[in-house]
């Protein structure tokens, strides 16, 4: 295979898993670091870094059409990106020392929770909870603006949220993706919060929280240009075309396809790590 | 909008708008340069084989922000798509800068501080002092 077959085949790749990861709101990296190192071959640290970096293009270029719905909580956010951040840092250093083998078998496991979480519903929010001080302090109560006008929410659990988020964190920069599956139940389950508002919050969380690990994984030479070109490329491709079509997509049926493929991937990522071929 | 913007207050929202265009120009920005540095990397090397089967780590040159930006001897196809990379990864670094200012603007000290946490996360991470 030559260098200009293989930028073909991680852009088509690349793109597919950033259709579907918009749609869905799974985001790619899930799918495309495991299917260059099943599919193609790819070292999985190359795979990791380059799926890193397009983990921040995709925050940030949906960041932008998310802003305009006015709904993500930007003092939320920062306050957990503390949590986010030095998770990540500790996650990204961590990702040296373990064994690949075992990388993958964290990968496989972290995509089964992705793709189990991505076909439940979200809960609804429960109205009456007492006030969080720590909240209050924060001044993380929020409101958003909706249909039937502006819609004000609480803030609970913020310790055992900011304590998720390390671990969100942790994740995303031991395996190089977004961990917006795990953000979103931090936000939503723990922290209560609108299920609108999370989703947004955690998308802008991501791109933080990457930069973050970006800097230990190119210090550490994970990020080869040539390879992460075509995936940050295709990507971006994939997600706008997703985005467009977002309105009048089949997404539930889409979900389902998307978890049946993630839960494959996961399958044979673990089975990969269980018998050292990874 | 046009009209009001000349003394707008820095409302939360006004905030989130410039931050949503500050990202969306990074992104499209890097794009280009990434881009660009691809297809002369295509017509340059299209042909030869790809080692990534086994991981090596970059060349000293490519790992280092410095290296990366400064130093034009010896400019290629590669550091100039490292170059778009850097680009991309510095967004959301700016996004965070920009809302230091912001949360000072609006006197909000408690998130000026929270804020400058996150900020110095990302430098000494950047910069190279926790990768160990």
């Amino acid at each position: 295979m030559t260098i200009l077959e293989l930028t073909v085949l991680v852009g088509a790749i690349s793109v597919v898993g950033g259709f579907l990861g918009s749609l869905t709101g799974l985001g790619g990296g899930v799918v495309i670091t495991p299917a260059m190192v099943l599919l193609l071959g790819i070292d999985l640290h190359y795979a990791m870094g380059a799926t890193l970096i397009s983990v921040i293009a995709t925050s940030s270029g949906a960041a932008a059409a998310y802003v305009r719905e006015g709904i993500s909580n930007i003092r939320m956010g920062m306050f957990l990106e503390i949590a986010t951040t030095t998770g990540a840092v500790c996650g990204a250093y961590a990702a040296g020392k373990v064994a690949p083998s075992v990388l993958a078998v964290v990968f496989g496991v972290v995509l089964l929770q992705a793709a189990w979480a991505s076909t439940r519903a979200h809960p609804a929010t429960r109205v009456g909870e007492p006030d969080d001080r720590l909240a209050l302090r924060l001044n993380l109560n929020g409101s958003f603006p909706t249909p039937e006008g502006t819609r004000h929410y609480k803030v609970s659990h913020v310790k055992t949220g900011f304590g998720v988020m390390f671990v969100a964190g942790g994740l995303s920069g031991l395996l190089g993706i977004g961990s917006g599956a795990v953000k979103v139940i931090a936000m939503d389950r723990a922290m209560r919060v609108p299920f609108k508002v999370s989703t947004t919050t955690s998308n802008f969380m991501i791109g933080v929280t990457a930069a973050a690990s970006a800097g230990v994984y190119l210090q550490r030479g994970y990020i080869d240009p040539g390879l992460t070109m075509p995936v940050v490329l295709g990507v971006l491709a994939g997600s706008l075309a997703g985005a467009r079509l977002l309105p009048t997509a089949p997404t539930k049926t889409l979900r389902w396809v998307f978890a049946v493929v993630v839960a494959v991937l996961a399958a044979e990522m673990i089975y990969n790590g269980v018998t050292g071929r990874v | 909008m046009a009209g009001e913007s000349r003394r707008a207050p820095l409302t939360d929202q006004r905030v989130d708008e410039i931050i949503g265009n500050l990202l969306r120009c990074g992104v499209i920005l890097s794009a280009l340069v990434v881009a660009a540095g691809g297809i002369w990397y295509l017509i340059q090397f299209g042909g030869s084989r790809p080692s990534y089967q086994v991981f090596r780590g970059e060349p000293e040159y490519l790992r280092h922000i410095q290296g990366i930006v400064g130093g034009a001897v010896g400019f290629h196809c590669r550091r100039l798509m490292q170059l778009g990379l850097i680009l991309l990864i510095a967004t959301p670094v700016a996004r965070v800068a920009f809302s230091v200012a912001a949360f000072a603007l609006q006197k909000d000290r408690q998130y000026v501080v929270i804020t400058l946490i996150v900020l110095g996360v990302l430098l000494l991470s950047l910069t190279g002092r926790l990768s160990g």
